[in-house]
């Protein structure tokens, strides 16, 4: 039987559109065997964990560069909580400030991906998470 | 791993894998046979193929052979007249230095106008507002979508009350004005108009740049409201009011930039470019505008990326297309409609979170190409880009790394020093012809919105990005402090935005809505939908409406209603 393909919802919260990295991690996660859903553009955190759910996914990846991701995690974050969905692993990828990082990673955000990440290095953290 | 560890089994390139048409010189022959093949075989070269950013190949050496039928006068000719490949004025920058106009914008109205005022006494000599996303959107600071958001990216501006407080103190009728908006330029534009009014400033001679180009966000940036059809109402409306009301003003900015930005190459960023650039003017014309009166108001603004001789290759390239498109397309008449205008931006893409400060030498060698490039004005980017909008600090290095350029390189003493090269000329050559390649695909599309609707620019876009994005994974593309040349440093430090702007903003629009004429603002908003549903120009109805203080959103959401919005098909 084959293995189960992990399954990632890739999801572009905000009022931002730019979204060339989104679109990126989504080509690559799915080359690297993944089943990905992309969710398009402005998604509301009530939208993305509705997809969550919906897509039963293992991973959900953001995309934010607006500096909206004080407000916008901790958000989804509550919402993913409220609909069971804890052992989901939430990355964020964007133009975060270090600083920001604790407390975001406080509120359940597993990874936080910065400019310069390789494709692989994501590639490798979800499928080592995923296999603990 | 350095650079150049990584090269020794690779192939050795051709002696010269150009065209069959190539017909070197006995001389060149000979070089060939007695200097460069010795060398070869004892010294292979660093890499079997050399390309630039933008995957485009560079050949060894260029030569008078590169340049068989190229024609001096016609295909260079001289600077201010046709085809414009050495610049659009005689002078150029010996004439006048190009417009240092930094891209500024944060937090609410009052801490921007703050910026500005210190941009203008540290020597720049024009603005250029940066909105942030509610804006850009056509939101109220205090619309539940706007969480998170307000004063972020750029000011916040929901009325004219904000936009009062953004030029205060700052005299419309001296300084030039760029205004970085799309889906609601048109309202934007109404309140700057409005403003200068209040100031006693002439709308005949006022002058600046509304970026006004919706295709553009369809295409990369997908900061877009309403469908193609009514986007592009309100652009050709601006134009019509624009001609009549504002000739100095450049009611467009035609954006390269943010499809460099979203992953295309140099070829493709010129080509979406300027076929974006011919649909204004084929929309224009359907108007029944006629095209010497609207074209010489509209403006291009390119990216300047790494791939120093690529992008001045593409600046040249930009104006004599441009110029053929109007002379044998359009059977323009006026010159001022042929020369191809334009505002650069550094590539703030390239710029890297790893050792920020590695960025201003990225973005002062990018700077120098747009300069060489001929660009008419200029914005840097700051070392912190890849982190937060920029400090004062960044900001200030961005602005002197122009002064720099300006004052001390000597690159502004003579107009197009690269002319004649035979490198630069050929490149140019190739560029142009790669741009039309793709300019003819759109045109059998029927046209860009056409070619949009279907997804085809887009697609080319995320190819090219994820192609890149592949190379720099692979190392074959270095990035450094990226990929190699690593090291462990300390975080920067960045701007941060006061978390008070919302709540302020909030606040001054509660007070706006209370203290406003409601039955004023209820009487205009509802002349506005009843004007978009027909085909009156709606300049006049947006200036009305936003004199009686009716906010961004209000007036979005009046169009909103009439046109409806947008949804793109996402590709992957």
């Amino acid at each position: 039987m084959p293995e189960k393909k992990i399954r990632v919802l890739i999801a572009k919260p905000g009022l931002d559109g730019h979204d060339r990295g989104a679109k990126i991690i989504a080509r690559a996660l799915r080359d690297a065997g993944m089943e990905v859903i992309y969710t398009g553009l402005r998604q509301t955190p009530e939208m993305i964990a509705s997809a969550a759910v919906q897509e039963d996914v293992d991973v959900i990846g953001l995309s934010i560069l607006s500096g909206a991701h004080n407000t916008l995690c901790p958000q989804l974050m509550s919402l993913l909580h409220d609909k069971g969905m804890d052992d989901v692993t939430v990355v964020l990828g964007g133009i975060i400030p270090e600083a920001d990082i604790p407390a975001l990673k406080k509120v359940g955000i597993a990874e936080i991906f910065l400019p310069g990440t390789s494709t692989q290095d994501i590639v490798q953290f979800i499928h080592k998470r995923l296999t603990h | 791993m350095s650079a150049d560890s990584k090269v020794s089994t690779q192939a050795v390139a051709p002696i010269h894998p150009s065209s069959a048409n190539r017909k070197p010189s006995d001389k060149e022959k000979s070089w060939e046979e007695n200097t460069l093949r010795p060398t070869l075989a004892k010294n292979p070269e660093r890499q079997a193929e050399f390309t630039t950013v933008s995957a485009y190949p560079i050949q060894r050496l260029y030569t008078p052979a590169d340049l068989s039928g190229w024609d001096a006068d016609r295909d260079l000719g001289h600077p201010g007249e046709p085809p414009y490949t050495r610049g659009i004025h005689s002078t150029m920058h010996r004439g006048r230095l190009w417009t240092m106009r930094q891209f500024a914008g944060f937090g609410a109205a009052e801490d921007t106008n703050q910026r500005f005022r210190y941009l203008l006494s540290q020597g720049q000599t024009g603005l250029s507002t940066a909105f942030d996303l509610p804006t850009l959107m056509g939101y109220d600071s205090d619309h539940p979508l706007s969480e998170g958001e307000v004063g972020k990216c750029g000011v916040a501006i929901s009325s004219l009350a904000d936009m009062e407080v953004l030029f205060d103190k700052i005299p419309l009728a001296n300084v030039t004005t760029s205004m970085t908006i799309n889906s609601p330029a048109a309202v934007i534009w109404a309140m700057y108009l409005a403003v200068a009014e209040k100031q006693g400033a002439d709308w005949k001679k006022i002058s600046g740049t509304l970026q006004n180009d919706i295709l553009k966000e369809y295409i990369a940036q997908k900061e877009y409201i309403y469908p193609p059809e009514p986007s592009m109402r309100l652009v050709i409306d601006t134009f019509e009011f624009g001609v009549k009301n504002t000739p100095k003003f450049n009611t467009i900015s035609i954006s390269g930039y943010h499809i460099r930005e979203a992953g295309s190459t140099a070829i493709q960023e010129l080509a979406f470019t300027l076929r974006d650039g011919l649909e204004y003017v084929e929309w224009g014309m359907r108007r029944g505008l006629d095209v010497d009166e609207f074209v010489p108001q509209l403006s291009f603004f390119f990216n300047a990326h790494n791939d120093f001789f690529e992008e001045i290759a593409k600046y040249r390239a930009a104006r004599r297309i441009w110029h053929k498109a109007m002379v044998e397309r359009y059977k323009s008449q006026n010159p001022r409609s042929w020369a191809l205008r334009f505002h650069t931006q550094t590539a703030g893409c390239s710029l890297t979170a790893q050792q920020p400060y590695n960025n201003v030498v990225r973005t002062a060698i990018q700077a120098l190409a747009a300069v060489l490039g001929g660009t008419q004005s200029l914005h840097t980017n700051s070392l912190d880009e890849a982190w937060a909008l920029p400090t004062e600090f960044a900001a200030t290095i961005a602005l002197r790394t122009q002064q720099i350029i300006a004052h001390e390189t000597g690159v502004a003493n003579t107009v197009d020093a690269l002319g004649g090269s035979y490198f630069v000329e050929t490149l140019t050559n190739e560029v142009e012809r790669g741009a039309w390649d793709y300019i003819e695909k759109i045109d059998a599309l029927g046209g860009m919105v056409a070619a949009i609707e279907r997804g085809y620019p887009q697609r080319e876009i995320s190819e090219a990005s994820y192609r890149y994005q592949m190379e720099v994974d692979k190392k074959e593309k270095i990035i450094v402090g990226v990929n190699d040349f690593v090291t462990k440093e300390k975080p920067l430090e960045t701007l941060q935005i006061d978390e008070t702007v919302a709540a302020r903003q909030a606040e001054r629009l509660s007070k706006l809505r209370a203290e406003r004429s409601s039955g004023e603002v209820a009487r205009r908003l509802s002349a506005l939908r009843k004007a978009a549903q027909g085909t009156e120009n709606l300049m006049p109805y947006l200036f009305d409406a936003v004199k009686s203080y009716a906010t961004l959103g209000e007036i979005c959401d009046a169009m909103r209603e009439v046109f409806g919005t947008y949804e793109e098909i996402a590709i992957t």
